[in-house]
């Protein structure tokens, strides 16, 4: 079960995976996502599923390397198998015909936002998708958004790839220039805040992806809970996508931040284990 | 009731006075200091001499009242008198005719409410009970190690498929049962380890997990198949699951979603939920070395509610190294729902308990970690619809006290999953499943419920009572009888 049966490397720190999962693969709709556990002693962290094929039984999983679990996913060789997966999870994107749709995507937000660019797309949406990541290297899955999109610029931090700046100047270039009837934004906590101050500004409604901090994923723990339009959410089973205007990001910065100084501990401690083996 | 020749001569062994003479044994535990240093089990169980002679307490009464007090019926007088006449294998012969896992529930069941309770020693003696409980898990621990495990006879083997819906006591008692009438069961849990809230809630010091992996490995040889990491509703659709041949389901999906309070500041950083805290600790392995989920430490650790999933959280963080861990509950010592012998626990481990106490906001520090709780204090007033007295406010007690942890354990909604998923399934207003009575079946055809799931957040005898009781329904409904 769960057997990787092929990787690729998307750019710095992004690899993408195709692993057995053939329960998944045919309930799955875009917007969902699984719980993956390495090993007996591996942490459970939340992936979205960014493709499958019900035939072959198998989910698309594209990672980005940010501390121990990641690492280790990330290292798994083909012929490997994941541990643990579990899913589908949450609730599937509401996908409707609306007329242009505003896809915005910051770092490794790209990967959940690729098969809901798609399934607009599929719906007969035009859209129009803007990329952010800090340089070059951090921009991924061009080559497939592209494929999707009517319309693709990309925004680099420090111009080294497409136009210099942030994520909203590029988004508010296209607001200006034609009517937008509905965004997707998912990034980072922070990314989301502004893009979706700015779709707030033109009255555009926009649905957020929210990356909370996660363990069963079935609405058991709450440490995915969140504050959307004043009222408290399990991102696991009432997300992760909501009304981006009603989520209190601010409160989303501070929870996710909450194990920083544990988990840079632990991922020191993996790193050091890695050299010394 | 007709007696065998072997007990009205135990019986004639000792008279009343001399049964009565003798003293309540006291379980031997690990010393609070110890504790404090591991998980390792508190109560360390009798030895045989000290279970004979507590099981000679017990007077074997006509119409034992125990037995009432017991929500399945355990044949408690029998059980005792074989511990009494030294055939231990019989005695846990006795006790799983009703009670399918006593090793459990000897240690679990809040048996100064149940069992005990109804015992004649307290209830019209004014003295203390017989140790029921210990004796039950004495009987249960010696037939485990004694490598001779009754496994209980099979029924008619049927092909007809049963699926399980969780594997906490309610769904394991379920198919415990299900595989004795002969069926083929299944059971899905939605995590990766088996056992529900006795794996992932009550801590290894309470209940260690090797008696949990024990007792679903006979389930195992009995023919009942484990399937982890499938969620009914996500993974497969009990459509899926009709599909592929169940005739029959029962779910035992178990509370889940927790409460809050809903007050200002309760989604800082540092104020988790119990079933978060102890989710962490005894599933994910967070407070040992080499497993990559992280947990915090706090130093000053405040449990808010007094139920044995706040004990639990308490004593957990009392046992990670915090200075101070307090309960802090709304009531009293006699309102308080948790295990006598747990609050017992938690106070010789040195755990405070700010009774008749209220948070009413939590204050954070620059980056956003909990820092001091604000409280008011609390008076009993009326009973309410629980017949508990209901706390009131006094005016202007508000004062604060320093906490960088914060631990919410007022209780758990029912897991909303599975409704969600059939919206034909009939729930009650809070989210239950509703059942029909002694059968626990719901509306829809072929579909039973128990436990938590039904019952709202009880006790894990309870839920094995239910899982037992669909069983039979269940058998009933696929034989025709
Ligand atoms: C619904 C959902 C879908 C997701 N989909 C994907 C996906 O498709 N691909 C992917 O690479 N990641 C995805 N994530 C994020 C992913 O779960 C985290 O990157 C992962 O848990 C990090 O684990 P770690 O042990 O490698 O790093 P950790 O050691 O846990 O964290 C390292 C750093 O990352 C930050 N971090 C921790 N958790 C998150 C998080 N949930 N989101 C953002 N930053 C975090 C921490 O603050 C820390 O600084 C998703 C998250 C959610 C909730
Ligand atoms: C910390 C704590 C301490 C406690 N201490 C005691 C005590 O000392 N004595 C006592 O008697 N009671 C105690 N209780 C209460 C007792 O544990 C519960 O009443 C009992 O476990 C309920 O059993 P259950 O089988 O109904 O549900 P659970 O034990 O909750 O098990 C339900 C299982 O179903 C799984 N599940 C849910 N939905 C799905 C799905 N859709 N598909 C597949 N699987 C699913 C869940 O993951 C879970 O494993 C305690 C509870 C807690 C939380
Ligand atoms: S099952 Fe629980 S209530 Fe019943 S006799 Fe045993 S300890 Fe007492
Ligand atoms: S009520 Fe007490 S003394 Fe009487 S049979 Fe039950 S356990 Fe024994
Ligand atoms: S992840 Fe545990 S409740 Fe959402």
């Amino acid at each position: 079960m769960n057997k990787v049966i092929a990787k690729e490397n998307l750019g710095k720190n992004v690899v993408r995976f195709e692993i057995e999962a053939p329960l998944i693969s045919r309930k799955r709709q875009p917007g969902n996502f699984v719980i993956v556990k390495i090993g007996r002693k591996g942490e459970r962290i939340p992936l979205t599923i960014t493709g499958s094929d019900a035939e072959k039984g198998t989910i698309s999983l594209i990672v980005q390397i940010v501390g121990v679990s990641s690492h280790k996913i990330a290292s798994l060789k083909v012929g490997e198998t994941v541990t643990d997966v579990v899913g589908p999870l949450g609730r599937p994107t509401h996908i409707e015909k609306v007329g242009t749709v505003l896809c915005a995507g910051g770092g490794v937000g790209i990967a959940p936002l690729l098969p809901i660019a798609e399934a607009f797309h599929e719906a007969g949406n035009r859209i129009v998708t803007v990329l952010a990541a800090r340089t070059k290297e951090l921009v991924i899955l061009e080559k497939e958004m592209r494929a999707f999109s009517d319309e693709l610029l990309v925004m680099t931090d420090d111009g080294s790839q497409g136009m210099k700046g942030l994520i909203t100047e590029g988004m508010e270039q296209i607001i200006r220039r034609e009517t937008i009837h509905k965004a997707v934004t998912i990034g980072p906590a922070i990314m989301m805040k502004y893009t979706s101050l700015l779709t707030k500004k033109y009255n555009i409604p926009t649905i957020a992806s929210l990356n909370t901090i996660m363990i069963d994923g079935t609405g058991m723990c709450g440490a995915c809970r969140v504050t959307v339009a004043g009222q408290r959410k399990f991102a696991c089973i009432d997300g992760p996508e909501f009304n981006a205007h009603e989520v209190d990001f601010d409160e989303l910065l501070i929870r996710l931040a909450g194990y920083k100084k544990e988990e840079k501990y632990n991922y020191g401690e993996f790193l050091k284990g890695k050299v010394a083996n | 009731m007709i007696r065998d020749e072997w007990r009205k001569e135990l019986r004639k062994s000792m008279t009343a006075k001399e049964r009565m003479a003798i003293k309540r044994v006291v379980m031997p535990m690990e010393d609070p200091i110890e504790r404090l240093k591991g998980n390792t089990e508190v109560n360390k169980g009798l030895s045989v001499f000290e279970a004979v002679k507590e099981a000679q307490r017990c007077l074997d009464c006509a119409n034992p009242p125990c037995i009432q007090g017991c929500p399945v019926g355990v044949d408690i007088p029998t059980f005792i008198k074989y511990i009494e006449a030294g055939d231990f294998l019989k005695s846990a012969q006795v006790i799983k005719q009703s009670n399918l896992f006593p090793a459990i529930c000897g240690r679990v069941c809040p048996q100064e409410v149940q069992c005990e309770k109804n015992c004649i020693y307290f209830d019209k003696l004014n003295k203390e009970p017989v140790a029921i409980g210990y004796l039950e898990r004495f009987v249960a621990d010696y037939e485990r190690e004694s490598g001779t495990t009754y496994i209980p006879e099979i029924g008619k083997i049927s092909q007809v498929k049963v699926a399980v819906v969780g594997s906490g006591p309610a769904g394991i008692a379920a198919a415990g049962d299900l595989a004795r009438y002969g069926y083929q069961v299944s059971v899905y849990e939605a995590l990766h380890e088996l056992g529900g809230v006795l794996r992932y809630g009550i801590p290894e010091f309470r209940l260690p997990n090797h008696i949990i992996e024990f007792e679903i490995d006979n389930l195992k040889k009995i023919g009942v198949k484990f399937y982890t990491n499938i969620i009914i509703g996500k993974t497969l659709s009990h459509d899926d699951l009709k599909e592929s041949g169940y005739k029959a389901f029962f779910i035992g999906s178990g509370a889940g979603l927790p409460k809050f309070m809903n007050i200002p500041g309760e989604n800082h950083v540092g104020i988790m939920s119990a079933n978060e805290y102890l989710t962490r600790i005894n599933l994910m392995g967070a407070a040992k070395q080499d497993y990559d989920t992280p947990v915090f430490y706090g130093r000053n650790v405040a449990v808010i509610g007094g139920g044995n999933t706040a004990m639990d959280s308490v004593r957990t963080a009392k046992r990670l190294g915090a200075e101070r861990a307090m309960i802090i509950y709304r009531r009293s010592f006699n309102e308080m729902p948790a295990r006598k012998e747990e609050i017992k626990h938690a106070m010789e481990e040195g755990v405070e308990f700010l009774n008749l106490n209220e948070p009413v906001e939590y204050l954070a520090d620059e980056n956003g970690r909990v820092n001091r709780i604000k409280l008011r204090r609390m008076e009993l007033g009326e009973p309410d619809a629980s017949g508990r007295c209901r706390p009131v406010p006094l005016k202007d007690s508000e004062y604060s006290l320093q906490a960088d942890m914060v631990i919410v354990s007022i209780g758990v909604s029912p897991n909303p999953l599975i409704s969600m998923h059939m919206p034909e399934l009939k729930v009650t207003p809070s989210g239950t499943i509703e059942v029909c009575g002694e059968l626990m079946k719901a509306n829809v055809e072929g579909f039973y419920a128990g436990g938590d799931i039904v019952r709202g957040g009880a006790t894990v005898i309870a839920a094995m009572g239910d899982g037992r009781k669909a069983a039979f329904a269940i058998h009933r409904y696929l034989s025709g009888i």
